[in-house]
């Protein structure tokens, strides 16, 4: 079987499909392992059983979520050989390397500790139990970033040689891999949005239950955390955005000016609100724009020049040759815009949940709530009507997977706007596949993987309603009596595990 | 030792591990069918690797991590050249983590047993594959002169690799059949015992012939010390089982692990993937490996992370050290 297909195509798809669906749960885990810590870390200090409770809801919706995580993370170790071999073959000395990082020192700790946390809350002392969720959360954050360190040196390859007679790019410094700017704003950037995903998704489970009236004391502490994690969150997603954005000016000039459809260079540039264009012609039908904001965006101030589209395309063309050095045009415009709508749009959000439930010094002390009340939504001095607040919960509860989607666009744009390369200026996607695998093979695997990730999409789906709307267990005697001693309290030999599979 | 040849040691450490490990783990999940005689024994066998299965299955991701930046060449060609084996066993190691987490979150009948069943099928299917891999690995594939795989998966299915698949298989379950009656309390540990006796014997046969067959293929005196040790040790580990001594039946059916993957490895040295097409066109330490530099950082890496991972990962084992009957297992709220 032989499709009219480039040889890439398929394997692109797969890659897409596999990774972005992965990162649906990366995010959601990094974050909400870093929440639960933190509301554990609330019930160690001040034995209040609210968060205990908090504790035990949200660990077991980050349970459920991480699972997810793990099983499609174990794809990716190993589809770079199946469908990249020649990318593996020609970027190995250096990529290779933060993955067994990644796995030695991040998989290591996130998976034997996560196992230390679910089976050990009648195993292991307070004190020691709550470290272990800490070491979760530390794994989470060293894993993103050894995998965005590898990824920061497909979009900027640094601290390399070529090896001509081998035919490889070599390592010759990992500490510039690690640290250079590229690493560090994606780093930024993705840790950023991780948190206003999380935040996301606890504002809108709370607002689920605290529009029906259940739950109070958790909810309305979980919402409060929700919204400052997302406000922060949302905050620090624009700020390394932006200079996230500055540095791809630099480096990757193509997929900035992609990013904006702008086909001609100019000085002042404008910031594109809409456009619609030909891109066999090279330029835009319709276009909706805000005078030098573009140029303020790449480079800090509103009159410097920005290269367009087709400018950037001939100065490639000389620096490597014929070719086309356009990404699909279309593509990077929109998934730019989503990633940055949806993104903002949640931010927005928290900004306004915010200032809605403030509290103390900012409310008339007749609109204070006590802990166990459904904080009344103030936009001035009287709360609003029912119906508003209503509405309010309702957008937080809707709003929920905006950050997810933001954040699947956002890898969308950077790995479609860095195309035709797969290693910017070293490589190109074409030829990046492997030759001995066939059409036939990755259609096989592309399907099995598909269905069943859309299977397991409806089955997480189901189950984290389920214990969603079952709300914050109730606690037990052995929940409120930790054991003292490293492995659990042996004089009742036949006491039924505290947790088991 | 050339830092390529470290590294050669460490990729078979990191299997060694990973086999040793998930072997037992791979053992209790196809034991939930043959030895588990209701769902209350099923848990309790789950429960033995509760807190310990996903740790172990790191041990696959990091011997894939380290390839890929140890020998990108053998990366490349194993992994695109057993396409399809080695996609059964990502799908089974995906099913599989799901259905330890999610099995008992809901409390219908058909949901517990469709994930039962899965846990049996995803982890027999893998523990098999392996072998069949390693068994292709060390008699050699059909590579071409640019490191590509050029045969079919048909040609992956060979008597040699498929006695290979057995003996993996079989052995795994041995090992954890020992495992689960080191790990049990109550009648399923006696019966533990009684199925590893079995399951022994047919390992013990299955792995004399193949470890056998390899040497004869591409041994010397260094791997006939590995297959007399790994066939040694299953004997006694037998013998230990019998006589009711599990610590030791369980460290014994270790070491068969260690050695038999050993004598796996010390056959295929210096190559890592050789080309049955033309011995020029092998994959070996020197040909397939990474740089000195990546390497040194590498070796690094492993001397500082590799013993705090044991010394974390042996903690696990010892927080969770007490064993399970169904007494232990409680009704969870749904």
């Amino acid at each position: 079987m032989d499709l009219a297909l480039a040889p890439e195509t398929l394997a692109r798809w797969q890659f897409g499909i596999t990774t972005v669906y992965h990162f649906l749960f990366v995010p959601l885990t990094i974050s909400l392992a870093a929440l639960t810590a933190g509301l554990q870390t609330a019930w160690v200090r001040t034995e209040k059983e609210k968060y205990l409770r908090a504790t035990k809801f949200w660990g077991k919706l980050f349970l459920i979520n991480i699972a997810m995580g793990v099983v499609t993370g174990i794809v990716q170790e190993f589809q770079f050989g199946m469908n990249w071999s020649d990318y593996s073959r020609f970027v190995g000395d250096i990529f290779g390397a933060p993955l067994a990082f990644e796995a030695l020192i991040a998989f290591f700790f996130e998976s034997t500790f996560i196992g230390l946390w679910i089976f050990g809350w009648d195993k292991l002392p307070k004190k020691i139990h709550l470290a272990c969720i800490w070491m979760v959360s530390f794994g989470t954050l060293v894993s993103a970033y050894f995998i965005l360190a590898a990824n920061s040196w497909m979009q900027h390859p640094v601290g390399y040689r070529i090896n001509e007679e081998k035919g490889r790019a070599e390592l010759t410094d990992f500490w510039l891999v690690l640290t250079q700017n590229t690493t560090l704003n994606q780093v930024f950037h993705s840790f950023a949005a991780a948190f206003l995903t999380g935040g996301a998704f606890m504002v809108g489970i709370a607002a689920f239950h605290l529009m029906r009236k259940k739950h109070i004391p958790v909810m309305r502490t979980s919402l409060r955390l929700g919204l400052v994690t997302m406000a922060v969150g949302g905050l620090l997603t624009a700020v390394s955005g932006d200079t996230l954005g500055k540095v791809m000016y630099e480096q990757q000039p193509m997929k900035m000016a992609a990013a904006e459809a702008l086909w001609e260079s100019e000085s002042p540039a404008p910031f594109s609100v809409f456009a619609y264009g030909d891109v066999d012609k090279g330029h835009n039908k319709v276009a909706l724009e805000i005078p030098g904001l573009l140029s303020f965006l790449a480079h800090g101030d509103f009159n410097s020049p920005v290269p367009g589209i087709n400018d950037t395309n001939e100065a490639l063309q000389e620096k490597f040759g014929p070719g086309d050095y356009k990404p699909i045009v279309p593509v990077a415009y929109w998934s730019f815009r989503w990633m940055i709508g949806f993104g903002m749009a949640s931010f927005s959000l928290a900004l306004l949940g915010l200032w809605l439930t403030r509290k103390r010094f900012l409310l008339p002390a007749a609109l204070r709530t006590g802990e166990d009340e459904i904080p009344h939504l103030v936009l001035l001095k009287k709360p609003i009507g029912p119906r508003l607040s209503r509405l309010y919960w309702l957008l937080a509860l809707w709003t929920m997977a905006f950050p997810l989607i933001a954040n699947a666009w956002g890898w969308i744009f950077t790995e479609m706007g860095r195309q035709p390369w797969v290693v910017y200026g070293l490589m190109q996607t074409r030829h990046a596949v492997s030759p001995g695998v066939s059409q036939a093979e990755v259609i096989t695997s592309m399907g099995i993987f598909t269905a069943l990730y859309a299977a397991l999409a409806v089955i997480e789906v189901k189950l984290l309603a389920k214990y969603v709307k079952a709300g914050p267990p109730e606690l037990t005697e052995a929940d409120l009596n930790p054991p003292k001693k490293i492995g659990g309290d042996l004089r009742d030999a036949d006491k039924p595990m505290a947790f088991s599979y | 030792m050339e830092l390529h040849n470290v590294w050669f040691v460490l990729i078979a450490v990191l299997w060694i591990g990973y086999f040793f490990l998930e072997g037992f783990d791979f053992g209790i999940g196809v034991l939930t069918r043959l030895l588990a005689r209701d769902r209350a024994e099923k848990r309790v066998l789950i429960n033995t690797i509760g807190p310990v299965w996903d740790g172990n299955e790191v041990w696959l991701l990091t011997a894939g991590g380290a390839t890929f930046a140890a020998f990108p060449e053998w990366y490349a060609t194993l992994f695109s050249g057993f396409y399809l084996p080695l996609l059964a066993i990502l799908i089974s190691l995906i099913v599989r983590g799901v259905a330890f987490e999610y099995r008992a979150k809901r409390p219908e009948e058909r949901w517990q047993r469709n994930w039962e069943a899965a846990i049996f099928w995803t982890s027999l299917i893998p523990a098999f594959l392996w072998g069949v891999a390693f068994g292709n690995i060390v008699r050699g594939v059909k590579i071409d002169s640019e490191f590509e795989y050029v045969g079919n998966v048909w040609d992956l299915l060979n008597p040699y690799a498929l006695l290979g698949g057995l003996v993996t298989l079989t052995l795994f379950t041995f090992h954890g059949a020992v495992f689960a009656a080191l790990k049990t309390v109550g009648d399923i540990r006696g019966r533990a015992r009684q199925l590893a006796q079995r399951v022994g014997l047919v390992t013990a046969v299955l792995a004399l012939v193949f470890l056998l067959w390899t040497q004869a293929g591409s041994g010397d005196g260094k791997s006939l010390v590995a297959l007399v040790v790994a066939v040694a040790a299953l004997v006694a580990a037998l013998v230990a089982n019998r006589a009711g001594r599990e610590g030791w039946s369980f460290t014994l059916s270790g070491v068969t692990i260690v050695a038999a993957v050993a004598m796996l490895f010390l056959t295929l040295f210096p190559n890592v993937m050789p080309s049955t097409l033309n011995a020029d066109w092998s994959l070996t330490v020197t040909n397939a490996s990474s740089s000195p530099y990546t390497l040194k950082i590498m070796t690094w890496l492993s001397v500082i992370a590799m013993p705090i991972v044991l010394l974390y990962q042996g903690w696990t084992y010892w927080v969770f050290r007490k064993r399970i009957g169904t007494q232990h297992i409680a009704e969870p709220a749904h």
